[in-house]
């Protein structure tokens, strides 16, 4: 075997070690514990006056029995859950057509003083159940697409 | 002979690909019911889910091949290597596409930075960048161990794309399996996986030949170059 062939393979076998080295380091949790997507209601009680102000996503599930609509249509109060912690939101977002009690939500945004969590970003997350419709569902398509006609206010 | 044989064959492989994502799609819009929470908007993971497994396919082929190209320096691996990289890139594209129409009405936001996101969006520059360093590199021989090196670097990012939705939290849903989807909306997800996979199999094949083709030109045309340099050299 010639030499530039010999080398050729090191190479090979480097580049491989170093791609299955850094698969494992993330696979191991080496960054997992800095790679936080969003916190959980009791991470944020947790975390208490360090998160008052600063830019934090917060998930969890929309607590039953706790929204309220404004008056006019821009603005929602609810509670996020994760069964252990609620935390109050007030929300300045118009919510996709799948916002709804019980469902996921991650929303971005800053605690304030007060201990409610104010967004202006909020997001719906989908499981990995897709089911039929069952009997007496009804899906308006329409007004799926309609939340998407609304912007943000800024006021 | 043999190599023009395969070429027919890959033809009819790319046909029925084009014929059963017709009928998978069929099934899809028209049979499979709607989805409990998002109606008729769920239909697009009918194509949203085929392209994201067979981008994944395609890069694996690809990361195979960079493996093989390194070791026996054929420009048949590296052409179809590079064929894998054009085609995976290309419904990698699509993938972050028809996710961001499908987040819009579901989620909320055509896109944030979950990591799924982010990691596909990662794997298509990675592999975008793949394509740019090939047309960078003159030498042919040099261009095939560089492009698979990086073919091979790239490549780790795929199963961070896979896994990472289990791993960390993220606003992406994690894998369905059959048992968490409707049998009648498996169907059409099954067949449009293979239809997909079959129409990209032809393009894999398509390009290698383009690839091997422009090989060929270089090879050829190369004294000619080397010429017209000596010309204007010397002037």
């Amino acid at each position: 075997m010639s030499n530039e062939r010999k080398r050729r393979r090191l190479f090979i076998i480097a580049a491989a070690a170093v791609a299955a080295a850094t698969l494992g380091y993330l696979a191991s949790g080496g960054i997992g514990e800095n790679l936080v997507y969003y916190w959980s209601p009791s991470e944020l009680e947790a975390a208490g006056d360090e998160a008052i102000g600063a830019s934090i996503r917060l998930g969890g599930l929309v607590a039953p029995g706790s929204i309220e609509r404004g008056g006019d249509g821009l603005t929602l109060k609810f509670a996020v859950t994760d069964g252990e912690c609620e935390v109050p939101v007030y929300a300045s977002a118009v919510p996709p057509a799948m916002f709804r009690e019980g469902i996921g939500v991650v929303v971005e945004g800053t605690m304030r003083d007060d201990g409610t969590f104010e967004t202006r970003r909020l997001m719906v997350k989908h499981d990995n159940e897709y089911t039929a419709p069952a009997e007496g569902d009804s899906v308006d398509v329409e007004k799926m697409m309609q939340s998407m006609q609304f912007e943000r206010s800024e006021s | 002979m043999k190599e023009a044989r395969g070429g027919m064959w890959m033809k009819y492989v790319g046909a029925f690909g084009l014929l059963l994502l017709l009928v998978g799609s069929y099934i899809g819009l028209f049979v499979a019911p709607a989805e409990r929470h998002m109606g008729d908007v769920a239909r697009i993971m009918y194509v949203h889910v085929p392209t994201a497994w067979v981008a994944m396919v395609c890069y694996t082929i690809a990361f195979g091949l960079a493996i093989v190209s390194l070791w026996k320096e054929t420009a048949v691996s590296d052409a179809r290597m590079t064929g894998a990289i054009e085609t995976g890139v290309v419904l990698n594209g699509l993938l972050l596409l028809q996710g961001m129409i499908w987040g819009r009405p579901t989620w909320g936001v055509w896109w944030d930075w979950d990591v799924r996101l982010t990691t596909s969006l990662v794997m298509f520059l990675l592999f975008a960048g793949v394509l740019a360093l090939r047309s960078f590199v003159d030498d042919a021989r040099r261009r095939a161990a560089w492009s698979a090196v990086a073919t091979i670097v790239a490549f780790v990012d795929v199963p961070l794309v896979y896994f990472c939705v289990r791993w960390w939290r993220s606003l992406h849903q994690v894998q369905s399996t059959p048992s968490t989807v409707d049998p009648m909306m498996v169907i059409p997800l099954r067949i449009n996986a293979f239809a997909v996979l079959f129409v990209a199999l032809w393009m894999i094949h398509m390009r290698k030949r383009i690839e091997l083709a422009r090989r060929k030109r270089e090879e050829t045309d190369l004294p000619e170059r080397l010429a017209v340099q000596e010309g204007e050299a010397n002037a």
